[in-house]
């Protein structure tokens, strides 16, 4: 973390009632880089965004933002009542007005030129997606937070998506901190990738992330990859070289462990 | 100050003839309710609060008992209480209580110990249904002023802060990261609420407050594309209730708080037709 970092976590431990949910996690994001948060289900990444945004209190820890910080956050899903209606143009002014030219610029920036008039009750989930981005957009982020940004699109959209984010990159030079659970499509797109599962496993560049030992304890192998991520159960042992190991254990309940050093299955 | 402005207001009002007419000053006490109950009804809607506004009307009740005991004005002792058991349901609503269980504690129990403590004050005793049907005729001109007084300030917050209520309400996450308090926009619906009950109370009573609240914004509901429209369509559908429930309550004789929701039904089921009507008349149109 330099000193120039736009946000920067420093040892923040997360409870929810008794049980410790993210345990002394540090991470900084420079301007204009891609972080992906890479984890499990249930590994903590949306409480560590909600951390970062403020919303979560630090059971300890601390966070530093720049000062003036404008951050457009895209949440993993908006659920609309439908006893409110509210038009896509109308939602882009929340909480802030903003001009009808640069309502259809943005709209045209992620693909829904001309669907200002729709009402948001009635949009698909990658409408809804990209209107979120649009809406963040709007306040001239010097960092954009997306959670789980594709959840509910299929691959195409998925990519799409991804290819989106980093046109809005290559456009604004705004710094990208997302979420995902999923590898393929992310990885591809990052900078540095943050491995997560209640603690920092391990982080750096997509390629030395994936094979890093506690990215394959996660994450598995190859093709089989996809159906590890489903399998995957939260005890794990750290044995590379690259231990980072937060000194806190991992007793669970149910003992499954994973033997990683096994010959992959192909 | 208030003394003061209160009977600038009062010399005002009493000037012109119409304000003798008592349903003349009973439609405009109404009028200047849904001022108020128009735009906070549709948060009350939108955020689900309907019986969020049932409690805290209920509570005003055990406001009128207290006001009594302790000899404050009645009004002041149903804000009091309104805002006491607003805050107190909000807190244990995030405290992680189930509302439905929450309300059906405490909204009852308000009601319960309200009746309770009203029956050692043999007037209001005698008066009963005056305060939970409100009493809309006797409005004298002080009240309108206190009336017009609370659902305008109550109505100017909800201005001031719209835009911030509306992102609260459609999620705070996102309010949250655009750098809004929603727990300061939560007070902000909690102390309308509680001013609203207060002013509302002479009006159409403890149990028809929310009825008020919720029935015009509904029907709003059915003809509005975008939050603004909605609210000011309840001002106006809560404008033609009080007005055709007065009006039913003359010609009848029916009781008038009363009358005054029946009405704001009769409107809420008129206005279900109108999309349905539309949808039939445009096509024909389009063909013709």
């Amino acid at each position: 973390m330099s000193a120039g970092s736009l946000l920067s976590a420093t040892g923040i431990c997360i409870r929810f009632g008794g049980d410790e949910v993210l345990h002394d996690i540090s991470l900084g994001v420079e301007p204009g880089e891609i972080v992906t948060i890479l984890g499990p289900n249930g590994s903590g990444k949306s409480t560590l965004l909600r951390a970062l945004l403020g919303i979560l209190p630090l059971s300890k820890g601390s966070i530093t933002r720049a000062p003036g910080l404008r951050i457009g956050y895209v949440p993993q899903r908006l659920v609309i009542e439908r006893t409110m209606p509210l038009s896509l143009r109308r939602f882009l002014s929340l909480p802030a007005r903003v001009t009808d030219a640069r309502a259809a610029a943005a709209l045209a920036q992620v693909g829904l030129d001309g669907k200002g008039g729709l009402q948001m009750a009635a949009l698909s989930g990658g409408q809804m997606q990209r209107a979120l981005l649009a809406r963040a957009l709007l306040s001239n982020p010097q960092l954009l937070i997306l959670d789980e940004p594709t959840q509910g699109l299929d691959q195409p959209g998925e990519a799409a998506f991804y290819r989106l984010i980093e046109e809005v990159r290559a456009g604004t030079g705004a710094a990208v901190l997302m979420v995902s659970h999923d590898l393929h499509v992310v990885m591809a797109a990052s900078d540095r990738v943050i491995c997560l599962n209640g603690h920092i496993c391990c982080q750096g560049t997509p390629q030395v992330v994936s094979t890093a030992p506690e990215y394959r304890a996660l994450f598995g192998m190859g093709t089989h990859g996809a159906l590890a991520l489903y399998r995957h159960e939260h005890d794990h042992d750290h044995n590379g070289p690259q231990d980072h190991h937060c000194g806190h254990d991992h007793d669970h309940p149910h003992d499954h462990h994973h033997h990683h050093g096994n010959a992959p299955h192909v | 100050m208030i003394t003061t402005i209160r009977m600038i207001i009062t010399t005002i009002t009493e000037t012109p003839r119409m304000f003798d007419d008592l349903v003349t000053r009973a439609t405009l006490a109404g009028a200047g309710l849904s001022l108020a109950t128009g735009p906070l009804g549709c948060f009350v809607i939108w955020r689900r609060m309907a019986y969020f506004g049932d409690a805290t009307a209920h509570a005003a009740i055990l406001g009128v008992a207290l006001a009594l005991a302790v000899d404050l004005p009645v009004s002041l002792g149903t804000l009091v209480v309104a805002l006491a058991m607003a805050v107190t349901v909000a807190a244990l609503a995030a405290r992680g209580w189930a509302m439905d269980t929450v309300l059906g504690v405490l909204s009852h129990s308000a009601l319960a110990f309200g009746l309770v403590a009203v029956s050692y004050f043999p007037t209001v005793r005698s008066d009963l249904s005056s305060w939970l049907f409100g009493d809309i005729l006797a409005v004298g001109t002080g009240d309108l002023a206190w009336i017009w007084i609370g659902a305008g300030l109550v109505a100017a917050l909800i201005a001031w802060r719209w835009q911030a209520l509306l992102t609260t309400t459609l999620s705070e996450d996102l309010a949250h990261a655009s750098g809004l308090n929603p727990a300061r926009e939560r007070l902000v619906l909690v102390v309308a609420l509680a001013v609203v009950v207060a002013v509302a109370l002479k009006l159409v009573g403890a149990l028809l407050i929310a009825a008020m609240l919720i029935i015009p914004a509904a029907s709003a509901r059915w003809l509005a594309r975008g939050p603004e429209a909605m609210a000011v369509l309840a001002v106006g559908f809560g404008v033609a209730s009080v007005f055709l429930g007065l009006q039913l309550s003359l010609w009848q004789d029916t009781p008038a708080g009363p009358s005054v929701i029946v009405a704001a039904a009769g409107l809420f089921a008129l206005a279900g037709l109108i999309p349905g009507l539309l949808a039939r008349i445009r096509p024909a149109s389009r063909q013709g």
